[in-house]
């Protein structure tokens, strides 16, 4: 299903923007660093599906379709149609009632290897207002959602300006051409307690603090003075009391 | 590590100070309850007159004793959850009562004064048959525990064990039953299944096997339920299919098979399908048991037999009776029947057991609670009076897990509900206005009628007022009068009305056993309970506020969505939750099962809001289902959203109305279920306000908040478990376009995950599998320094993704729930509420979960108030906000906001109830208990005179210069 090779045929226009995978280092998608050479870059493609009618029923048609570029350089590349004269008239009648711009791509995971394993059913569905998807010359950005294992998990389009002022596009050009942004989004990894370098610091801050001469010195160096002083208190008091017991036993 | 401590506690208190209770505010405005669940087994301490000990185990796997004369805890141990601590047995001899608990695990013997224990034996494996014990020469020194395959012998007052023995043919015999009479003799029972009933006798000394016998019994398949012990050694069986009782000798040597008695030779029959119960007594297990029994022929319908020379003689017949028991005091013995008395009473009576005969003057009568169940066990605690006549006192116990204490003549001594033990879901409901305050309230609400009807009706209202004023200072005088302790703040369901400050409302709680009660946040009093026949126990019930009190005159009203017992479909529930009563509101049927509700913020012309059923169908039933309701949700279909989750599935979808209540699919994210499923999703709650949009950072500038309003957190766990590859995910997504807004993976890390959603930020706690330890996580979502549009908020134009932030921490301690304080304008800064498997509650400000703690201090972090980044998070005795009042097995807090901003209320629920007010920002809208109201306004005089003074001095000054 996912692999209609046939496509890049029909191509006409070619308006993509590549955006290489957002992750951080250890994150992945679960796949070993050892895999990944393996893999071959070949990449595969899936089919890009929109629908937009004026009752609301879903219907898809091809919009374009998906290239993943395997390999260590991962990207994703949107290569797509342009839109037929009596589609630019169904959009605009569309955004006219303020119908559903609907896309859908089928589910799919991005590993290569995972490919050929298994097909799940199934497709990931979502929606932007026809009218602000027309109010924005055809301008949208499209995210695919991977989890951990590179399986994509959702889709999601927004169009750049996302409101709906009711201004009339007259042009028909700027209804031709779709303007995309796309983008394969990785879950990222969550921070844990940073506990190394909240030590560190603290030690750092201990040493600063033991090069400080005043913390130095020893106990009996600190507070000698009070140790004489008690030493005295202790034997002016025991003097003072010893003679009037030395004075009974005598007697 | 101890400097670390030392330094982080330094640091704390620089910007936090305490917020604990005083001494002398403990009790006045928070209160606890605790219950116990559901009673197995109770038994009074008959060992001396004058004991008020009731010793009750239950489903809970709670052991306590109960002040027979309050009803009251004089000490409770409550026991591990789940079948590690399930009570198995309690027997009770003396002063010491014998536990056996955890599936014949533990042989525990309390001390029954204090509670304390005295000895703990580790029982060998085996599963729990029975347990029982043993005298000789009327004297009890042993235990004996009949497991499946061994019988062991237990000193009484040490535990040591005296002898362990096999059970023979264990695999083969079903040992069920066990009975000493005090002869130096055990007997253990066992069957094996429509064959035939094994019966070994061991020596008490030593366990030595002095006789083995085997007897017929083809229609036999349990032991337990349909055979007991009578008189000197005959086991008494009872089958319903032969209709018949079968008497065995067991020291007989000849008797070879069971002497069958048709129940016909009786005058008897069994009602069809009901398996009829035998209950005999022996008041003291040193002795033999009487040869006196009851014999339940139907669930209406109970006999009392006796066995005289080998035959079976009826005493007395009590058709129609709902339940009986035996009872002793000294050396008499008494039954007590309860028997219908007409529609909503019954009467228990007195009957002496070795005759039959009534006892004068002992009735009781029941009075059975119209809004609550039947009952269906009855304990009763007989005694001898002074006259040497046997008084008695009973306790029921209903369906609705009420318990009844009551003394002749019908007296109710106490009332425990402990269907309070296992709330499932609760909401706090404002109380209505008074009369006058409604009052004045009513004449804004309607339409001006003229100049003249206006003023007269403001003097009229104001005349109320006034004379509502009058009626008070009087009372008051009135009061002050009285000695101060008669004076009771009784709480009545009449007088109920909202306080200056919103601080008292109702509790609706809904218990998982169908009972709703209503509940006085201030005192604790149930105002109001009602118990709900035909619901499935432990289901999941979903309470909403359809309508609140603030549109007076209508009342306010509660649905609470439920499952009907024997259809499984669901069922609305409509009431009124100031006074429990059942609405007469036609209620919609629901022919399918209910997958989501949704409360949408339109109301009808009476102020209810509109409640959305979905189906499995994604059909949908609005309640109330008005013209103009109909008429609203189609004006605004195209706005209504929802979304549904499939957890077996992985799939979240979202669903758009359309005008003719139909529905369509607009989106769907599918999480694979082979890598993650989803345990959780929660939204933000629909009362909560937020009061500033973004937060003022060091250099003046603002960083706005991401306050998405549709935002779902979806919690899922990895289905590896492997402690290195586990992980937690977590996704941000908007429940209206479907749209994955953040996704994050915390690794090795396991559940049970706790998380709040609330304003911009998602706190969650798990487990980190690595490193063996509790940690926090908060993540804050921010749109940065600039808003998109500041007016107002739709999923559907917000293109750019906002910025997360996130930051960890070790929490030292295991969590049972999370909750956040909620007030009324949002103002207030937000604590969590971490309810602790201690029983203690803890409000840990959210100051500390900040994911911009800095970890290096600067000027600009020092200007915003940032805590310096620490990786552990501090528990300090003063934030426990129930001081020494645990709460056992916490499983919920539910936070309300007040008519204060500073407070909040909140309720904690598991075994026990606590109820108390927090103050996370201290309280600065209110003077404090001790402000110094004479040193103020004596102030305030003497300025005042002090300026009327001097003006005379300056005026005769001014005059004398004049004139100079």
């Amino acid at each position: 299903m996912a692999m209609i090779r046939v496509l890049s045929l029909v191509l006409s226009v070619l308006s993509s923007v590549t955006l290489l995978w957002t992750q951080s280092g250890e994150c992945n998608n679960g796949r070993r660093s050892a895999d990944a050479v393996d893999t071959d870059f070949s990449g595969f493609s899936v089919p890009l599906e929109h629908s937009f009618e004026v009752d609301d029923v879903p219907r898809f048609r091809l919009r374009g379709a998906l290239q993943f570029r395997g390999g260590r350089e991962q990207g994703v590349y949107l290569s797509q149609n342009q839109l037929s004269e009596k589609d630019r008239n169904t959009l605009k009648d569309v955004a006219a009632v303020d119908g559903l711009y609907r896309i859908r791509v089928p589910r799919v995971s991005l590993q290569v290897d995972r490919q050929t394993e298994k097909q799940s059913e199934g497709y990931l569905t979502t929606f932007v207002r026809a009218c602000s998807l027309v109010e924005s010359h055809l301008s949208d950005v499209i995210t695919l959602h991977t989890d951990v294992s590179g399986c994509v998990v959702g889709i999601s389009i927004v169009t750049i300006p996302g409101s709906c002022r009711g201004i009339e596009v007259e042009d028909e050009v700027d209804l031709e051409v779709f303007n995309t942004t796309i983008s394969v989004v990785a879950p990222v990894t969550a921070p844990v307690p940073e506990t190394a370098p909240y030590i560190e610091r603290m030690e750092q801050e201990m040493e600063k603090k033991g090069k400080n001469p005043q913390e130095q010195k020893s106990f009996f160096a600190k507070y000698w003075y009070l140790i004489l002083g008690g030493a005295v208190f202790l034997m002016a008091t025991s003097s003072a009391q010893t003679p009037p017991g030395g004075a009974s036993e005598q007697s | 590590m101890a400097w670390l401590v030392v330094r982080l506690a330094i640091s704390v208190s620089l910007f936090y100070t305490a917020s604990a209770v005083f001494e002398d505010q403990v009790g006045k405005f928070d209160w606890r309850q605790q219950f116990i669940g559901k009673v197995r087994f109770a038994l009074f301490d008959t060992h001396s007159q004058a004991s008020k000990k009731l010793l009750v185990a239950t489903d809970k796997n709670v052991f306590a004793s109960l002040n027979s004369r309050t009803g009251d805890l004089f000490w409770r141990h409550v026991d591990k959850t789940g079948p590690e601590g399930h009570i198995d047995a309690l027997l009770m001899y003396g002063q010491d009562a014998v536990v056996v608990a955890g599936n014949g695990r533990l042989l525990r013997s309390w001390e029954t004064t204090v509670g304390g224990l005295k000895w703990e034996t580790v029982l060998d494996t085996g599963s729990f048959q029975a347990a029982a014990l043993v005298g000789v020469q009327d004297f009890v020194k042993y235990v004996a525990v009949l497991k499946k395959s061994a019988i062991s012998l237990h000193d009484l007052s040490s535990g040591s064990q005296i002898w362990v023995e096999n059970l023979p043919d264990s695999d083969t015999v079903q040992y069920q039953t066990i009975y000493s009479g005090g002869n130096g003799l055990v007997f253990v029972f066992g069957v094996v299944p429509n064959s035939h009933i094994v019966i070994v006798e061991y020596k008490i000394e030593d366990g030595e096997i002095m006789n083995k016998k085997s007897v017929e019994a083809a229609w036999m398949s349990s032991l337990e339920s349909s055979c007991t012990v009578i008189s000197s050694g005959i086991l008494l069986c009872v089958d319903q299919i032969t209709q018949s009782l079968y008497t065995l000798l067991l020291q007989s040597a000849e008797q070879t098979e069971m002497r069958q008695i048709h129940l016909q030779t009786l005058d008897l029959e069994v009602a069809s399908g009901f398996q009829p119960v035998l209950t005999s007594t022996q008041p003291n297990p040193a002795q033999p048991p009487l040869s006196e029994f009851f014999l339940q022929l139907s669930p209406d319908h109970h006999i009392l037999l006796q066995l005289k020379d080998g035959l079976i003689v009826p005493l007395r017949d009590f058709n129609p009776s709902y339940l009986a028991a035996f009872a002793t005091s000294g050396e008499r013995t008494v039954a007590a029947v309860m028997s219908p008395k007409n529609d909503t009473a019954c009467s228990i009576n007195l009957f002496s057991a070795d005759t039959g005969r009534r006892h004068l003057d002992t009735t009781i009568i029941y009075h059975m609670d119209p809004n609550g169940g039947k009952p269906n066990r009855l304990y009763v605690h007989a005694f001898l009076k002074k006259d040497d006549s046997v008084g008695y006192r009973v306790m029921v116990q209903t369906e609705d897990l009420t318990l009844t204490f009551l003394q002749q003549p019908g007296r109710v001594v106490w009332m425990r509900e402990e269907a309070l033990a296992d709330v499932v879901t609760m909401e706090m409901i404002d109380l209505p206005f008074t009369g006058t305050q409604a009052e004045l309230e009513g004449e804004f609400g309607k339409k001006a009628d003229g100049l003249l009807p206006m003023v007269l009706k403001r003097l009229s209202s104001q005349f109320i007022l006034l004379q509502a004023w009058l009626a008070h200072l009087w009372k008051l005088f009135y009061d002050a009068r009285k000695p101060r302790s008669s004076v009771k703040n009784e709480v009545n369901i009449d007088t109920l009305s909202r306080d200056e400050f919103n601080l008292q409302k109702m509790m609706v709680m809904v218990t998982a056993s169908g009972k709703l009660f209503g509940i006085d946040s201030k005192s604790g009093t149930i105002l109001w309970k009602q118990y709900l026949e035909n619901i499935e126990p432990n289901s999941v019930f979903k309470l909403i506020v359809q309508r609140t009190t603030a549109h007076f005159p209508h009342p306010p009203q509660c649905t609470l969505l439920i499952k009907n017992k024997d259809t499984g479909l669901g069922n609305l529930y409509v009431f009124n939750p100031i006074f429990g009563k059942k609405s007469q509101i036609s209620v919609p049927a629901l022919p399918r099962p209910v997958l989501q509700t949704l409360l949408l913020p339109v109301i009808d012309q009476d102020y209810a809001k509109v409640l959305l059923l979905i189906d499995d169908q994604y059909k949908v039933t609005t309640f109330p289902s008005t013209k103009n309701i109909l008429q609203q949700l189609q004006d605004t279909a195209s706005s209504i959203f929802f979304y549904l989750v499939d957890s077996s599935q992985g799939k979240l979808s979202g669903f758009r109305l359309r005008k003719d209540l139909s529905t369509e699919l607009i989106w769907e994210v599918v999480i694979p279920t082979e890598v993650q499923k989803i345990v959780a999703v929660k939204g933000k709650r629909a009362n909560e306000h937020v009061h500033s949009q973004g937060r003022v950072m060091g250099d003046r500038s603002v960083l706005y908040k991401y306050l998405n309003p549709n935002l779902l957190a979806v919690i899922t766990e990895s289905t590896d478990t492997h402690h290195e590859r586990s992980f937690v995910g977590i996704f941000l997504i908007d429940g209206v376009t479907g749209r994955i807004v953040h996704e994050a993976v915390q690794r090795k890390a396991k559940g049970p995950v706790h998380f709040v959603h609330s304003e911009n930020w998602v706190v969650y706690v798990y487990w980190n599998s690595k490193f063996r330890r509790n940690e926090f996580s908060v993540l804050e979502l921010f749109e940065g320094a600039e808003l998109y549009n500041s007016t107002v908020f739709s999923s559907l134009d917000r293109p750019h993704p906002p910025q997360v932030l996130q930051q960890s921490y070790i929490f030292p301690a295991p969590i049972s729930t999370l909750e956040a304080t909620l007030t009324e304008k949002g103002i207030t800064s937000r604590h969590l509420l971490v309810g602790l498997p201690s029983g203690n509650i803890l409000s840990l400000p959210k100051m500390f979960l900040d994911p911009r703690r800095p970890e290096v201090v600067s000027e600009q972090s020092r200007e915003e108030n940032l805590i310096p980044y620490a990786p552990e998070m501090p528990i300090r005795d003063e934030w426990f906000i129930n001081y020494n009042q645990t709460v056992s097995r916490v499983r919920g807090i539910h936070t309300a906001p007040s008519g204060l901003e500073s407070t909040c209320l909140v309720v904690a629920y598991g075994l026990d109830i606590y109820q108390t007010r927090v103050f996370p920002s201290k309280q600065f809208d209110v003077l404090k208990d001790d402000y110094d109201y004479v040193l103020i306004s004596s102030v305030l005089f003497g300025l005042f005179f002090a300026t009327m003074i001097s003006k005379r001095l300056a005026e005769v000054k001014l005059l004398n210069r004049a004139w100079r």
